[in-house]
């Protein structure tokens, strides 16, 4: 059996520590928003010429007058991601910068992908995601508070905030682009975490009816040690399944799998550190849990 | 929990082989008609575009406030009430009365039946609404009025884009209401969006009008330029015929010139007026103008009189044959913004198909080489049910025809990395029962049902999470919490019926081995 308990206090001061230090990056650097929630035309370009280095684009496209803009390589040599903010929303900007492009390359570009997302749908989108977000933290809150009891409910709450909070410090830190799929990510993170703070959850309300006279502090240890080895084997399918995506999926969708990344290791890790601790804080006892069962004969 | 009937068994069979059997029909052409449906392939898988147009109203206001400021004149004239200073400034009509006529006026705009305002009972409200200052008026929509007008102009503009996106050919649009002022259209394969986009940018507000020498036309003149901007000309407010008078509207060859044209027919009142306005203004030029532009102010050399005519104006045979397209679809009573525009290429759906189904396959690989190697038959219990898993969810996506997105696919990924977990929780169950019982049933019973509420509740969160992104997320993210969301139903299914089938099976011939899992 792991002594998870002895490490009680020293994860929660890492957490208490990793949450400050996003919410100072949240707060101070902020997010590094995509057209979704910024406004503004991304472009994918590929080229048929490898010839073309990143830097003559870039000119090309400063001269375009286009406001900020920034030209990436996009996963390998020949494709190209620009984005910038047509500030004066111009209607006919894509078959301008076609004709530019066609100008001083030849044609030579394949206009993959565009998106454009005006100011108002941009402010809509944030909005909803947000809302998305924050709806969902909610229903988790009182679903817990339902099938548990409120001081369950609050553990699986905090781990869930941890989570989430962590993984756009993240986010903020490395100035990972935060789109629509992002927020995808992001609520499936919150029910990842959550299905794994439930799991121990059960077990502990299990062996709360079990035995009386084991202090909250053990018991939480035996039910994160009883539970551990299906902890670990679906951590490990899911990040299985999460890396395939990230190294066979494209270019896409490696920001919305890199935050579900994050968000099964930080989930796991808060299930054990976070949930079970504010169960321990809290001073949970059989008592907590036959009082629900006796409302429940009654 | 271990114990099936024969009807179950077979049941359950039957239920599996029905889905394999649909998912596989999007592997192979089956030319039978009886069961066509496949999974439609999203617009970031097949290519296309996702528009989201916004009708911009306020023009629209402006227009009604004008006319209803003539309206109100006649109106109250025919009461002998003098009606003065009315004038339309920012969305509201402003007048004044004489201060006997004021409370008339007034009821005459409360009245349920009055004839300048009309009522709607069904909101127990009207169009307008009245604010009085002392003698001046001020004359607005009120809410529903304006939400009549929006739902009107919406209603009008989603016929004008379904017509002329009809008429480019693309395979089936999709074109749907949003709110009261916006249009959603999706159009998968589409070959030229930008030629979709500028047909749908244009309102097609076709006039004709003369060009006016003199400053002192009654009807009052505007300056208006060129399309190629080259120049302006003075062309008369008054309008001789407009776009709604067209019947037909066709790109030509002229043989003579060898120029494209686009020629047209009008109905029976155009054919009226334009005979009359060419037999009248022969030696004059009538400006065709199209939207506050002037194509081309041919100088009238005869009477028109046979309602048919042509337009030339510089035009290529594309740009030709997109305004005879125009005109014959009508005129948007509204101009239209592009306020969201998704756009993928063809080859771009490909490779995220390739992608997707590359990392499908290796994460199935995975998954399942992990499962094997960690619990050998159970795992190779929980890869069969896998697999059956993907099929029956492949099975439901294509008997509701879902939209199989590229998030969506991840959902399918991620389902898989996540479908073993309800097995994984009942076989580690089953470990620790083995442990305190040598019965190998009754330990593989409690392991199942003393498994349960923790599976459920874990299942019902994820679920949770997928139902709010349904509802707020939109396009390829909606298909990423569809699969997701399905995934929980067909892994419960797929753990509880198929899994303990086959376990049941395994366990009633091994009952007496040691060491079973």
């Amino acid at each position: 059996m792991i002594a998870f308990s002895k490490y009680y206090n020293h994860f929660n001061i890492f957490s208490a520590f990793l949450i400050i230090i996003s919410l100072i990056l949240l707060i101070f650097k902020g997010l590094n928003f995509g057209i979704d929630f910024k406004g503004g035309t991304l472009i994918e370009l590929r080229s048929v010429n490898s010839k073309i280095n990143v830097s003559s684009l870039r000119d090309k496209f400063s001269q375009m007058n286009l406001g900020d803009i920034s030209v990436k390589k996009f996963g390998n040599d020949i494709d190209y991601l620009i984005k910038f903010e047509n500030k004066d929303n111009k209607k006919n900007i894509i078959e301008e910068i076609k004709v530019s492009l066609d100008e001083s390359f030849g044609k030579d570009f394949n206009f993959r992908r565009v998106e454009s997302v005006g100011p108002k749908v941009s402010a809509e989108l944030l909005k909803s995601g947000v809302i998305a977000i924050s709806l969902s933290l909610a229903i988790m809150l009182f679903y817990i508070w339902i099938r548990f009891e409120w001081q369950f409910s609050l553990g699986a709450i905090l781990a869930l905030f941890h989570d989430v909070i962590v993984t756009l410090g993240v986010f903020s830190l490395f100035s990972l682009e935060i789109n629509l799929s992002i927020i995808a990510a992001v609520l499936t993170i919150v029910g990842y975490s959550m299905n794994d703070t439930v799991v121990i959850f059960d077990r502990v309300r299990e062996n709360l009816r079990k035995y009386s006279d084991i202090k909250i502090n053990e018991l939480t240890n035996i039910s994160i040690n009883e539970t551990l080895s299906r902890t670990i084997i679906t951590s490990a399918t899911t990040l299985l399944a999460l890396l395939a995506i990230y190294f066979f999926g494209g270019e896409i969708l490696k920001g919305f799998s890199l935050a579900m990344i994050l968000g099964v290791i930080f989930g796991t890790y808060s299930s054990i550190y976070i949930a079970n601790t504010v169960l321990v804080r809290l001073k949970v006892s059989q008592r907590t849990i036959l009082k629900e069962d006796d409302k429940l004969e009654n | 929990m271990l114990y099936f009937s024969k009807l179950r068994i077979v049941l359950i069979i039957l239920f599996s082989l029905l889905f394999i059997l649909i998912a596989s029909s999007n592997l192979f052409k089956i030319e039978d008609s009886f069961f066509d449906k496949k999974i439609n392939l999203g617009l970031d898988l097949q290519g296309g575009s996702y528009l989201l147009l916004e009708i911009d109203n306020a023009p629209v206001i402006e227009q009604k406030l004008q006319n209803l400021t003539t309206v109100i004149r006649n109106y109250f004239k025919g009461k002998n009430i003098k009606i003065n200073n009315i004038k339309v400034n920012n969305k509201n009509i402003f007048f004044n009365v004489s201060e006997e006529d004021k409370q008339s006026v007034i009821d005459t705009f409360d009245a349920e039946d009055s004839e300048v305002n009309p009522y709607y009972p069904r909101f127990k409200s009207h169009q307008l609404v009245l604010e009085e200052a002392g003698f001046n008026f001020k004359i607005g929509f009120s809410k529903q009025g304006l939400i009549a007008l929006k739902t009107s102009s919406q209603d009008q503009a989603i016929e004008i884009v379904r017509r002329r996106i009809d008429e480019v050919g693309t395979n089936e649009p999709n074109i749907l209401k949003r709110g009261n002022n916006r249009i959603l259209v999706e159009l998968p394969g589409l070959d030229d969006p930008m030629r979709v986009k500028s047909l749908l940018g244009k309102t097609a507000n076709l006039t004709f009008r003369f060009v006016s020498k003199d400053n002192n036309d009654s009807f009052g003149v505007e300056k208006l330029k060129y399309e190629d901007n080259s120049q302006e000309a003075t062309v008369s407010k008054r309008i001789i015929i407009s776009g709604d008078n067209l019947l037909d509207a066709q790109p030509q060859m002229d043989t003579q010139t060898n120029q494209t044209i686009v020629s047209f027919s009008l109905d029976r009142v155009g054919a009226k007026r334009f005979g009359k306005a060419t037999s009248t203004g022969v030696g004059k030029q009538l400006a065709i103008v199209l939207d506050g532009m002037i194509i081309s102010a041919p100088v009238i050399r005869d009477t028109i009189a046979s309602g048919s005519g042509q337009i030339s104006g510089g035009f290529t045979f594309q740009s030709a044959t997109d305004l005879a397209l125009l005109l014959r679809s009508g005129a948007l009573p509204a101009p239209l913004n592009i306020i969201e525009e998704r756009t993928v290429g063809p080859d771009l759906g490909q490779d995220s198909i390739n992608a997707g189904m590359i990392s499908l396959s290796i994460g199935f690989l995975l998954v399942i080489i992990f499962m094997f190697v960690k619990y050998r038959i159970f795992g190779l219990i929980t890869n069969v049910t896998l697999i059956i898993n993907l099929f029956i969810l492949l099975g439901i996506l294509t008997l509701f025809e879902a939209t199989l997105t590229l998030p969506g696919i991840a959902g399918i990924i991620l389902t898989v990395g996540m479908a073993v977990d309800a097995n994984v929780l009942i076989f580690e169950r089953i470990k620790e029962e083995l442990k305190n019982e040598k019965n190998n049933i009754i330990a593989f019973d409690s392991g199942y049902t003393k498994s349960k509420t923790a599976i459920i509740d874990a299942n019902i969160t994820t679920l949770l999470a997928a139902i709010i992104l349904f509802f707020m997320g939109s396009g390829p993210v909606k298909g990423f919490s569809v699969t997701l969301g399905l995934g929980i139903f067909t892994t419960l299914f797929s753990v509880y019926f198929i899994a303990r089938l086959f376990t049941s099976i395994y366990v009633s011939r091994n009952r007496n081995k040691e060491k079973l899992i």
